[in-house]
């Protein structure tokens, strides 16, 4: 007879996102076929800033660890991909990939130490690291020192095949970075760190080793936010360290996720897709952007916890089912809440209770 | 008009529901005792009480007044006093500090300092010590002078005797009758039966979140208690 | 002899770094919340002093009275209006939250006076020196700052350990809960810790701005030295913080002498060494 309980993954949502997302990426891989010098950048801009997104989201949405020096592993990619691709001689667009793998080698020391923290101080601890790759870079001459280095070969591929690649590259990291986001989180590790997530002393007491998953997840972080720090300066052409290390990039990563809702892979993506078009409306008005997204993030933290997504979708709808439920015959939970059905058991309201506050 | 009123309850702690339509009357002066086993609900009311909790303003009226909505430190203006269930003593501040402490929201009465100490003598040799160095029993009588340092009118103990050795609960139950005839009403919570059933003039008992026995200790057989308790 | 000198001028910046550590440190230490816009509040202070000297025309000491009870009133309000509710959500979103404030306010302090170094010119005192002997020379200005930091660690050691609203700081700090149970209003005790704090770190963004010129986007870097002061010292520890402070300065003029422009830098490496072989700090608190 057959299994009367089963466990399943997609939602009615999903099965329809997931056939779309794949339409949308093949649509735009062919932009560079059709698509100006602007747009490409445009896009370059966006795509980069949605795999940002998506690392700092794993980090602190999965793993708990609210880092503000996540600009010290763009600055590092940046600068891996001029140190291979100049001083060795690489191929640029192959340094991408090895800029990361540089980022993740040099995060092992750097949670070695950041680790020792918790909280708060172990937010600003990562934002003094940060610093500190940024002020060694500054004063060693051979890395170009203050006022920074240009990526010379790579400026050196003809025009239109360097933007595609860059495009491409672009786009890589992104579905890239929401791929792996999906792919770590079905694993066993993303069942710990949602176990981590929702309570560390109890997660600990059932066998799931802490501080190693976070390791893994801040080294593959790492590894994804220098890939993309690469790519972001394979399309500038020019860093300096006052650039490539700075808070700007937290501050970019933090208010995206925020406000389009932190733990969930919909979240960076709607978040990303509000900072960046924010960006663009406010273009001529200065800093009023970043006032206007800084009181958004603080507002939405307060008042709209699960961001813009959160208020968007009703609980429960997963267009990336990463979340196992329960089918029992033909009726799972939690609801599959794209259809109306019968009362969830599960969900009683609480009766008028705590507030410790 | 009696001090406290309890109107049909039923709260909780999110998703779990800890007390189911609880009841309770305690009238000024009054010694009233609540015993049940473990997740009983018995601290879940004391907290409702006190304000740790909240519920709909009019299902707790102290003094004929709705406080269900009112936070923890207003409760304590208006005379309530908890003592929690693992003792909460300041474990940075002093004995004497954390006496002085208790006394934060001024409110008249005949508790000082120096009462305290006559009250629990061993804590006068303590005064300047580190709350966190005093042993359980010492942390114990602490906690229960700084709650007195507020001149409550109704005073919560929550499961003094958790954790004590037998005779370091016998010296504290010794100082209840000095509190007592200060004026202050005491509505104790007890898993120590014997000692509930000498101090107190009427027990309850809570058996999954409802009382399901309530008189005064002459009334009730031990078989009654077992079978409120138990819940065979 | 130089090392002398130099020891000597790290100490007294120790004690500047040392008001921007306390009033981070008694918010930590109150409610557990790391204040990302710590530094930019003191930012804040100073050009809210630059406006003042701007309209009337005085020495920046004389604003130094009107400008802190500006920023208490302002760090009651923000504490009472914002935080206090990000801090209901959650540690990681007071956090958040605070990020937030902090670019919100560079941002407003660019737009408001442009990214223009400004400065605060407090006269004479600015240049005036003892000298001691042939190679040690000490700043006036310098020294005052010292001994005011000394005199408001005194005053905040008696506040909190003499006064009820201190017992009361304290008392929340060890366990807020039970606080609440002694009649005090935790919301309102918030309030009043992020006004103290203000009220102190306005002191060093007035000082700093005499000290050295100042712009909208310097208040990250405040906060860092703030904070590396902080754990360097230790947690919870009241003087450790200027301890913590004069190590730092100390570390941060011997680098610069070592050699220009790795002052910061070597601060940043004496904090991290200490993390790395002592992350309680030097004087952390014994308790728990």
């Amino acid at each position: 007879m057959a299994d009367p309980v089963k466990v399943q993954r997609y939602t009615r949502a999903s099965r329809v996102a997931l056939p779309a997302a794949a339409v949308i990426v093949v649509v735009a891989a062919t932009v560079p076929a059709w698509g100006s010098s602007n747009i490409m950048k445009q896009g370059v801009t966006f795509l980069t800033l949605l795999a940002l997104a998506q690392m700092w989201n794993l980090l602190a949405g999965y793993a708990g660890l609210i880092s503000v020096g996540q600009q010290a592993f763009v600055g590092i990619g940046a600068y891996s991909l001029w140190v291979f691709a100049e001083k060795f001689g690489i191929n640029p667009l192959l340094c991408v990939p090895i800029a990361g793998v540089i980022a993740a080698l040099l995060s092992v020391p750097t949670a070695g130490l950041a680790f020792r923290l918790r909280g708060g101080y172990f937010a600003v601890g990562t934002w003094v690291i940060a610093e500190v790759y940024r002020l060694l870079i500054t004063q060693i001459p051979w890395l170009g020192g203050g006022s920074g280095v240009t990526m010379i070969s790579a400026g050196a591929i003809e025009r239109s095949t360097r933007e595609a690649a860059i495009f491409w590259l672009a786009l890589f990291v992104a579905v890239g970075s929401i791929v792996l986001v999906y792919l770590m989180l079905r694993s066993r590790m993303g069942l710990a760190m949602t176990a981590i997530r929702d309570d560390e002393t109890g997660a600990r007491g059932l066998g799931v080793h802490v501080t190693r998953s976070k390791l893994w997840v801040y080294i593959i972080v790492a590894f994804g936010t220098g890939m993309t720090g690469a790519v972001i300066y394979l399309n500038l052409l020019r860093a300096t360290p006052e650039a490539a290390f700075s808070l700007q990039w937290s501050a970019l990563m933090i208010f995206s996720v925020v406000i389009g809702g932190l733990g969930t892979i919909e979240g960076p993506i709607v978040g990303a897709i509000i900072y960046f078009g924010l960006q663009q409306l406010l273009a001529d008005y200065g800093t009023w952007y970043l006032i206007l997204i800084g009181a958004l993030a603080a507002g939405v933290v307060v008042f709209a916890r699960r961001g813009v997504w959160g208020l968007l979708a009703r609980r429960g709808v997963d267009l990336f089912p990463v979340r196992r439920r329960l089918c029992l015959e033909t009726v799972c939970f939690p609801e599959d809440q794209a259809k109306p059905g019968p009362e969830d058991p599960l969900a009683q309201e609480p009766p008028p209770g705590e507030r410790t506050l | 008009m009696s001090l406290l009123e309890v109107d049909d309850i039923s709260t909780g702690y999110g998703a779990f529901q800890a007390l189911f339509n609880v009841n309770l009357t305690i009238e000024e002066g009054e010694k009233h005792a609540i015993i049940g086993a473990n997740g009983a609900g018995k601290s879940t009311l004391l907290r409702s009480i006190c304000g740790l909790l909240r519920t709909e303003p009019d299902q707790i009226r102290f003094d004929g007044r709705s406080i269900g909505q009112l936070p923890p430190h207003k409760r304590v203006n208006l005379g309530i006093s908890y003592v929690p269930e693992g003792r909460w003593v300041f474990p940075s501040l002093t004995v004497q500090e954390n006496l002085m402490v208790g006394a934060h929201s001024r409110r008249a009465g005949t508790w000082s300092i120096d009462k305290i100490y006559e009250l629990f003598p061993l804590l006068s040799r303590l005064r300047q010590r580190q709350a966190f160095s005093l042993s359980g029993g010492e942390q114990q009588a602490l906690s229960i002078g700084r709650g007195l340092m507020s001149n409550p009118r109704l005073i919560l103990l929550d499961e003094v005797s958790l954790g004590l050795a037998p005779l370091v609960v016998e010296k504290i139950y010794e100082a209840l009758p000095a509190i007592v005839s200060s004026g202050t009403t005491v509505l104790l919570v007890e898993q120590d039966i014997g000692q509930a059933m000498k101090f107190a003039d009427r027990v309850a008992c809570m058996l999954e979140g409802r009382i399901v026995l309530d008189g005064p200790p002459s009334e009730l057989s031990h078989d009654d208690i077992s079978k409120a308790y138990f819940g065979v | 002899m130089v090392w002398v000198n130099d020891i000597i001028q790290g100490i007294l910046l120790g004690g500047l770094y040392a008001l921007f550590a306390a009033g981070l440190s008694l918010v930590f230490g109150v409610m557990k919340l790391v204040n990302l816009a710590h530094g930019d509040f003191s930012i804040m202070a100073a050009y809210i002093s630059l406006v003042i000297v701007g309209s009337l025309g005085i020495n920046p000491f004389y604003t130094l009275a009107l400008v802190m009870i500006v920023m208490a009133l302002f760090g009651y309000l923000i504490q009472r209006g914002l935080f206090n509710f990000a801090m209901d959500a959650g540690p990681m979103q007071a956090i958040l939250a605070t990020f937030g404030v902090a670019i919100i306010i560079q941002n407003l302090l660019l737009e408001a006076f442009t990214a223009n170094s400004k400065g605060l010119d407090a006269g004479v005192i600015e240049n005036a020196f003892i000298r001691i002997s042939d190679q040690v020379v000490i700043g006036w200005f310098s020294l005052l700052t010292i001994i005011t930091s000394v005199i408001v660690l005194l005053g905040l050691q008696f506040f909190l350990s003499r006064t009820r609203t201190g017992r009361a700081f304290r008392a929340t700090a060890d366990n807020q809960r039970a606080a609440q149970l002694m009649g005090i209003d935790n919301r309102h005790l918030y309030g009043m810790a992020m006004a103290l704090a203000l009220a102190i770190v306005a002191i060093g963004g007035v000082f700093i701005g005499i000290r050295t010129t100042f712009t909208p986007s310097a208040g990250p870097l405040r906060l860092i030295f703030a904070y590396e002061a902080v754990i360097i010292g230790g947690l919870g520890s009241l003087w450790g913080t200027l301890v913590g402070g004069i190590i730092l300065g100390v570390a941060q003029v011997l680098g610069d002498h070592i050699s220009q422009g790795w002052g910061i830098l070597a601060g940043h490496l004496v904090f991290l060494a200490i993390l790395a072989f002592r992350p309680q700090g030097l004087f952390a608190k014994q308790v728990q």
